[in-house]
């Protein structure tokens, strides 16, 4: 039990680093993307990262109560996408 | 090996699976030159990267205590949405012209989404090439 408890925290650790990596690259892209399409792109991918890293918080402390702000962050991440690429498409989001 | 010590590696195993393709599809946004191929990286992110961390979730719950499938709604939300979201994003891509000109279509003369009614041809506005 103590090796695979040690196997899992080196992964948790390297799974944090992966993950703040990415978001961090992902902002990269947000900053120096040449067209509107790759700063939504950025946008979303960074969403998607945040989601993963309240997944790898809710596992660290092992608990459930992260499930749902978890999912609200899913939900709002892909209503703000839909929106702010409707947005540049039509000039308006609800028309 | 019992159930908790394999359950244990387990969850190290998809941490790092979900991570790494997290930082695969990452590095994949940032090093391509074209935004159609940019398009194409992160969905590695959206589908194997989550759906590791949140199976990874799920066995940890099992192991520790109470298990609990409720970060199965969290994996359906993000694969139906993610389709929709990258469709946006091409016609964003493909309206803007930031990529190249869509290759002709094989039946119609035009691709749907650049086609615009005939009562509204005037009211068009020519599409701004980016700088």
């Amino acid at each position: 039990m103590n090796a695979a408890t040690d196997f899992m925290d080196i992964a948790f650790k390297l799974a944090f680093i992966g993950i703040v990596m990415a978001q961090i690259m992902s902002m990269i892209r947000l900053v120096i993307g040449p067209s509107v399409g790759d700063r939504i792109l950025a946008l979303d991918t960074m969403v998607v990262n945040a989601i993963g890293l309240v997944v790898l918080l809710g596992i660290a402390q092992g608990t459930q109560i992260y499930f749902e702000a978890t999912l609200i962050v899913a939900m709002l991440g892909f209503v703000s996408t839909v929106a702010y690429a409707r947005f540049v498409l039509r000039g308006d989001i609800i028309e | 090996m019992s159930f908790e010590i394999i359950g244990t590696y387990l969850v190290g195993i998809c941490l790092l699976i979900g991570a790494g393709f997290a930082l695969v599809g990452t590095i994949g946004l940032l090093k391509f030159n074209d935004s159609m191929t940019r398009l194409h990286a992160p969905t590695k992110v959206g589908t194997i990267g989550i759906g590791a961390l949140l199976l990874a979730s799920m066995i940890h719950s099992y192991v520790v205590g109470e298990g609990s499938l409720h970060e199965l709604l969290i994996m359906a939300f993000l694969f139906v949405t993610a389709p929709i979201s990258a469709n946006f994003i091409a016609k964003v891509n493909i309206h803007k012209q930031s990529c190249d000109t869509p290759p002709p279509p094989p039946r119609d003369d035009t691709w749907s989404t650049l086609n615009v009614p005939e009562a509204d041809r005037e009211l068009a506005v020519e599409p701004t090439p980016q700088p």
